[in-house]
């Protein structure tokens, strides 16, 4: 089975960040917003609305990528991609705050636990949801959770129904 | 999820045969809406210039400031005390018409108005320091139209007239913080100037504006719309009505009239009786014409005119879907755009009236004073002539309609005890003094699918009621109560504990009395100034065992009434809370500090059943602060003695 991971239609995304609050409350205790928000340490979200250009955002976490270089980077070899799922994961308990994952990442989609809790954080797929937080979160629906030839697919249909 | 706590029985009929027909309504927009914006919901998104909109980062990582450099504690406080002014400024701008109605009946420029109640007319113009003696109706309505409307615009720092009613200790709090009502145009225009970008950025300052503000409504414009609407249409005395979708007829040409003022919908109830429309609708093949209220409006002409209530705010595409609808007139207030899609399903016609509320797609038809008798009877003439349009197939009238006793006033709650007039609350304060009753809860406001679409005033007004708390409603709260049985002595008593049920058994009232609309908020005011006026239970508002809840909260208009009762000394229960959320100073001091500086403050707690025991506590907080004896019966829920935000 080819990966399924998040993608961003950069024709949609508004830039409003409600898929990074949706994150972080996904990845709280109480799960809810309103108690979330009065957490300690408080929850982290992993994915970042990004500016491109005047008009132009994208929302982008961890692309679980095929041949990962944070895999490649870690010398605790805490991260690993998990072959039946393609899902890219870190193993916290092993890792050693050495950052070279964060290095790694082309798209800085590692960044650090917490002020109190250094240990390196990342989109782990939402394990717990059938589909991400962040993808049912987006009002515009800019964001897809799919396999890259179904997203491929998309794309093409796009420019051709455009022409 | 928002469908689930729907309760009402009539209303989950309507929905599920249209569903399955694709017909579309509040609840389907409302779960296309979800998730909701987080950063909306907590009240941390700023749009107040346009270097914005700015967020602040509730989780810490991103920006904690704006572009200008306010914090999630002024944005949040910012964006309160403006949703506050707005809702001020709807309540009083009805006020503001009620007044040149008034004027317009002095000057005889009106059709279809009177002075219904001369003696309150006298009362209310001396209280404003009007001449009475020797003076004829028309002459007073004149000064006093114009009295009334020289609140708006007054420019000195003097308070504004209605506002000296209140208890002395609220008026001295008010001065203390300099937050006394003066002009009521003016704090809402301060109000909208300080919120401006670049200016108040203190929460506490700002804070004292959104008290102001309110109160500017409370002891101000809604106060104003109550008396000149007892003046105007007749002061309320009980009455029975029927309320729910079952009070539409199969066999008659069925009106509805939804908005807020009673300017439109009286003179529509008048046109409706008149013998020459009755036999066209007659010559039509119908046995007549029914009109019912929806939302305020339907409180308006219920407890004054006993007309049939259709339902409360999420029943207004509802009652357009049962088919048998032949106009629906809004005006201005809480008329949802939906109500044109509704519509437009079936042969009903939607018609506007106010020039101030336009909605796209419906006929608009001018409603004005000078000719308002004419143009009420126009508006039930297309009624009728719509009437053959109706497909007798498609239409589902729910058999639901329940008995309820509506038309309580501050003046007339205990005239039945036996008191006399104004001198009345002898009884009350007993009985709250003695232990049968624990003391006033006031139940209102919107009813809103984010909470339980109407199902959690039932529960909360059930829940104090067994608990020996009397209620009093108003607005869309006092609608879903009347449909569930809970206004009618019959049913209700029984529901009532010990102490509770002795009392309205003895009077004949039930346990929770309909007060009107939500303008009408200002007769709990005056009510619980009565009882501090007659003694025993409290020398000031934030002393009186009482409470306030509006669970379903869901206009601006509910935030200017919460506020104005938590500025003048009580606790208000909200079901979620204000936009405040993201901000942690805001939101301890609107639910702890407040109750040190005017002796009210807001909670929020959505599950009806712990609101009723936060309700419940501060009561009982309040009887042992003024030692007052224990209750006289046993309780179904023991009492904490605190509240869980102590
Ligand atoms: S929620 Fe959607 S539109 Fe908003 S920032 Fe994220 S991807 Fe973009
Ligand atoms: S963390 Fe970065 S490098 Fe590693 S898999 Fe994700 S996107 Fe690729
Ligand atoms: S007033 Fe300040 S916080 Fe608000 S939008 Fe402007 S810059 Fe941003």
């Amino acid at each position: 089975m080819e990966t399924k991971k998040i993608f961003c239609d950069i024709t949609k995304c508004v830039g409003c960040r409600a898929c990074e609050l949706a994150c972080a409350v996904e990845h709280s205790a109480t799960r809810d917003l309103f108690l979330a928000i009065l957490e300690s340490p408080r929850p982290k979200k992993r994915i970042d609305t990004q500016f491109i250009e005047k008009d132009v955002f994208q929302s982008i976490g961890c692309q679980h990528c095929d041949d990962p270089p944070c895999v490649e980077a870690c010398m605790a070899s805490c991260i690993h991609k998990d072959k039946k799922t393609g899902k890219v994961d870190i193993d916290t308990k092993r890792c050693v705050a050495c950052w070279m994952c964060i290095m790694a990442c082309p798209f800085a989609a590692i960044s650090r636990k917490a002020a109190t809790e250094n240990k390196a954080l990342k989109c782990d797929l939402c394990p717990e949801r059938e589909c991400p937080a962040c993808v049912d979160s987006c009002p515009t629906r800019a964001l897809y959770h799919e396999a890259r030839k179904d997203w491929a697919k998309r794309e093409k249909n796009k420019v051709l129904i455009k022409k | 999820m928002s469908r689930e706590k729907l309760k009402d029985k009539a209303s989950i009929k309507i929905l599920e045969a249209r569903k399955s027909e694709g017909m579309e309504t509040i609840w389907d927009r409302y779960e296309a809406q979800q998730p909701q914006c987080g950063f909306g919901l907590l009240g941390i998104c700023c749009r107040m210039c346009n270097m914005g909109p700015c967020r602040i980062d509730p989780f810490g990582t991103g920006p904690q400031k704006g572009a200008c450099g306010a914090t999630a504690d002024t944005i949040a406080a910012r964006d309160m005390t403006r949703q506050t002014a707005a809702g001020s400024a709807s309540h009083s701008d009805h006020a503001r018409d009620l007044g040149h109605t008034l004027i317009a009946i002095g000057k005889g420029t009106v059709q279809g108005y009177s002075i219904r109640d001369p003696y309150k007319l006298r009362i209310i113009a001396a209280e404003y320091g009007i001449k009475v003696e020797n003076k004829k109706d028309n002459e007073l309505a004149l000064e006093l139209g114009e009295r009334v409307l020289q609140e708006f615009g007054k420019q000195d720092d003097s308070q504004l007239t209605l506002s000296k009613r209140a208890p002395k200790r609220q008026q001295e709090i008010w001065k203390k913080l300099d937050i006394f009502p003066r002009g009521i145009d003016r704090e809402v225009v301060e109000t909208l100037a300080r919120t401006h970008e670049g200016m108040d950025q203190d929460y506490k300052n700002l804070i004292q504006s959104t008290m102001r503000v309110s109160l500017a409504d409370g002891w101000g414009g809604s106060m104003i719309a109550t008396e000149v609407s007892d003046i105007l249409f007749g002061s309320p005395k009980p009455i029975r009505a029927r309320a729910n979708l079952g009070v539409l007829k199969e066999d008659e040409v069925n009106i509805i009239i939804h908005g807020h003022e009673p300017t439109l919908s009286d003179v529509i109830v008048t046109a409706s009786q008149d013998p020459e429309l009755i036999k066209l609708a007659k010559e039509k093949g119908t046995k007549g014409i029914t009109v019912a209220g929806l939302c305020c409006t339907a409180n308006e002409i219920l407890v004054r005119r006993g007309i049939p209530v259709a339902g409360n705010f999420l029943q207004q595409e509802l009652s357009i879907l049962t088919g048998a609808v032949e106009i629906m007139v809004v005006d201005i207030q809480c008329v949802s755009p939906g109500i044109a899609q509704a519509a437009s399903h079936f042969h009903t016609k939607v018609i506007s009236t106010s020039a101030k509320a336009s909605i796209p797609g419906v006929e608009h038809i001018d409603f004005r004073e000078d000719n308002a008798l004419d143009t009420a009877k126009k508006i039930i003439k297309i009624a009728i002539d719509n009437y053959p349009n109706r497909d007798k197939t498609k239409v589902i009238i729910p058999k639901e309609a329940m008995d309820l006793v509506a038309g309580f006033t501050a003046e007339n709650i205990f005239y039945h005890l036996g008191g006399k007039f104004r001198a009345s609350y002898k009884p009350l304060n007993e009985n709250i003094a003695n232990g049968r009753i624990r003391g006033v809860a006031g139940v209102v406001g919107c009813d809103n699918p984010r909470m339980g679409s109407g199902s959690s005033h039932v529960a909360l007004v059930k829940e104090l009621i067994k608990n020996n708390v009397l209620v009093v409603q108003t607005g869309c709260a006092a609608i879903e109560c009347a449909k569930e049985g809970l206004l009618t002595p019959e049913t209700a008593i029984e529901m009532a504990g010990e102490g509770l049920k002795e009392v309205c058994k003895a009077v004949g009232i039930p346990p929770a009395l309909h007060l009107g609309s939500c303008v009408d908020n200002s007769r709990i005011l005056i009510a619980c100034t009565e009882m501090v006026k007659e003694g025993g239970i409290g020398k000031s508002l934030d002393e009186l065992p009482v409470a306030g809840a509006a669970l379903e909260w869901m206009a601006e208009k509910a935030m200017a009434i919460g506020w104005y009762f938590v500025a003048s000394g009580a606790l208000v229960v909200f079901g979620t809370p204000m936009r405040i959320s993201g901000s942690q100073a805001v939101y301890d001091y609107v639910t702890k500090d407040m109750e040190n500086i005017t002796g009210g403050k807001w909670a929020f707690e959505e599950d009806p059943i712990k609101a009723a025991h936060l309700m419940i506590d501060h009561i009982d907080r309040k009887r042992k602060a003024l030692k007052l004896a224990p209750m006289m019966y046993t309780q179904s829920y023991t009492v904490t003695g605190h509240l869980p935000s102590e």
